[in-house]
């Protein structure tokens, strides 16, 4: 079995073909993409892998087990974490808590521990605290560790994002469009972040629009149009792609 | 690593009320009041149980007068004339705590995968079964009639009797205890994850969080409060019947955490204080006052007119509650912001089953 592999899924809703027979192979240490114009279904990609969806057909196999259809608590206690499309952080916690809840499926406290708050408990939140802050350092907000994440401005949400789904110690990191809405400069710390959380020995599998920054740091990418794999290579590769270049601008007349 | 600064002069003042509680008895020797406080004190128990539900899983449950009903009757039905069953009081706090936490996991089960309204609707119900339940399983409880004679506490040979003072410690150890239980819980790892789940389930649940099994935890875990309390309040009367746990028990409770501030503990107990002083003791205090000027006016009876009034009016100007969490104030304070929240239920699509 692969580390990571979809392998001839699909996935309807009613009438509508989401995906369609997609096979991807992403090997451990990678940095994989998938990119597609709008509507390609490479959310609903995502949104398989993660356990949000129940696949209509195919397998998606992960570290030597079978997860399609997998709720997306156990999806994560295997190792694989994800960010969101629209930031989906705990608005109303701060930063430090939402990494902290990040860390959850990790922790070993019992009810009984959380009702008595035994030293085992007290001992585990110090060290959870500290590895929350050292995250938050990693993704360079440690000076908003105690800020409601509401209130951070839009890059750093999406920073805390990151780091609260490597507060799990995932093998295999999703991003859905972590570019989304960021400027150059933003961008270019992000290339910098992906490539950071790549050498700490995570697989990162992204998603995005941004046909830069992805030719720029993925070594593997696939190809989605209308939910179908229309290519898969390398960004030399699917630079000179005919199919990828039609999907992108069109037929030429 | 206490941070002194940040507590305000009004956090002191209930801190101070809160020590001078058991000497308080020392002072007042009426009573009347001692009754009125363990009467609050009950309904404080019940309000912390259900902060846990509401104010920390965000979990609406309008039928947690049901977990009082177990609670109650538990004790009743293992400490009366009823079976001949003689049960200790002791153990049966523990016993009825637990009972109501299974139950708990009962009613919890089938409804918890609903949410929002339809919870609240289904809690609801539950909240008007429970105790027809108990109305008509006559053999068993009594019917309409309830269950009478009920065992009242022995500690060390002391007999507590009809004397309200013993019940005024024995609720004030009880309300310590439940008050440090439900500030651990907020603190831990369960807390956390229920934080998590009521500001964004499905995240919660992609960060491994076993949403079924988080909001089970806070389901049980509020219920067992009430079972502490049910146990006290059928000792405290001798009697128990269905009557006493209708909807306006549920509603009562869940004004004492609007008013006081959902999710907030000094909230749930400011708020409990305020409601039940203003129902045992104002209310038939200004009964009587009017009685003595010759006018005959019942102003119990016009408690619910006066929940109404209080609750929109702390709706409009604090709706955060008088002792609200600084984070309800913010989140309160972005619930204008409705286009954002209408965008995100549309992508909150159900994940669905095969």
């Amino acid at each position: 079995m692969a580390f990571f592999a979809l392998k001839n899924v699909t996935k309807t809703f009613g009438g509508l073909v989401a995906v369609k027979e997609v096979s991807y192979e992403i090997q451990p240490g990678q940095i994989a993409a998938m990119i597609g114009p709008n509507g390609a279904g490479k959310s609903t990609a995502f949104n398989l892998v993660t356990g949000l969806y129940v696949p209509t057909s195919g397998e998606i196999e992960f570290d030597e087990q079978t997860i399609g259809g997998k709720k997306p608590d156990f999806v994560c206690k295997l190792g694989i974490a994800r960010t969101f499309q629209n930031i989906r952080l705990f608005a109303f916690m701060t930063a430090v808590e939402n990494v902290m809840a990040g860390r959850h499926v990790r922790m070993g406290a019992m009810l009984w521990d959380s009702l008595l708050h035994t030293p085992k408990q007290r001992a585990e939140e110090r060290r959870v605290r500290e590895k929350a802050l050292e995250l938050l350092r990693f993704v360079k907000l440690e000076r908003h560790a105690d800020d409601y994440a509401h209130n951070l401005p839009y890059g750093f949400q999406r920073r805390l994002e990151i780091a609260r789904a490597l507060a799990s110690d995932p093998k295999l990191l999703l991003l859905d469009e972590p570019a989304a809405g960021m400027n150059p400069r933003e961008k270019e710390d992000l290339m910098g972040l992906i490539r950071a959380i790549r050498d700490r020995g995570t697989t990162v599998f992204l998603i995005e629009h941004d046909m830069g920054l992805v030719m720029n740091i993925s070594e593997r990418i696939a190809v989605l149009d209308h939910g179908e794999k229309i290519a898969e290579g390398t960004p030399v590769e699917i630079r000179a792609n005919p199919r990828v270049i039609e999907a992108y601008l069109g037929k030429s007349a | 690593m206490l941070n002194w600064k940040k507590y305000r002069p009004i956090d002191w003042a209930l801190v101070a009320i809160a020590v001078f509680m058991p000497f308080l008895p020392l002072v007042d020797h009426n009573g009347g009041h001692i009754n009125v406080l363990v009467n609050a004190g009950i309904y404080m128990m019940l309000a912390i149980g259900l902060n846990i539900v509401v104010g920390f899983a965000g979990l609406l449950d309008l039928g947690y007068a049901a977990f009082f009903a177990i609670g109650s009757y538990t004790y009743a039905m293992v400490a009366s004339p009823q079976f001949g069953l003689h049960f200790s009081f002791w153990p049966m706090v523990l016993i009825s705590a637990f009972v109501a936490a299974l139950f708990g996991v009962i009613l919890g089960a089938p409804t918890l995968r609903l949410r929002g309204d339809y919870l609240a609707i289904v809690t609801l119900g539950f909240g008007e079964i429970v105790p027809q339940t108990f109305l008509n399983l006559a053999k068993y409880t009594g019917g309409p009639n309830g269950i009478s004679a009920i065992d009242q506490p022995k500690l060390f040979g002391y007999h507590f009797g009809l004397n309200p003072l013993p019940y005024y410690y024995l609720v004030l150890v009880l309300i310590a205890f439940s008050l440090i239980v439900a500030n651990n819980l907020r603190t831990s790892r369960l807390g956390r994850a229920w934080m998590a789940i009521r500001e964004d389930e499905i995240a919660a649940a992609h960060m491994g969080i076993n949403t079924t099994t988080a909001k089970l935890a806070a389901f049980s875990l509020g219920a067992s409060f009430s079972g502490l309390s049910g146990v006290v309040n059928a000792s405290l009367l001798t009697l128990v019947s269905p009557d006493q746990f209708k909807f306006n028990v549920s509603i009562t409770v869940l004004s004492m955490l609007v008013l006081g501030g959902m999710g907030s503990l000094p909230g749930v107990v400011v708020g409990s204080a305020l409601l039940s002083i203003l129902n045992f003791f104002i209310l038939p205090q200004a009964s009587n006052l009017a009685a003595t000027v010759g006018l005959h006016i019942d102003f119990t009876s016009y408690r619910f007119m006066l929940y109404g009034i209080i609750l929109v009016a702390v709706m409009l100007f604090k709706p955060e509650g008088l002792w609200g969490s600084e984070q309800r104030k913010a989140e309160l304070k972005e619930s204008g912001d409705i286009a954002k929240a209408e965008n995100a239920e549309y992508e909150e699509m159900p994940r669905e089953t095969v």
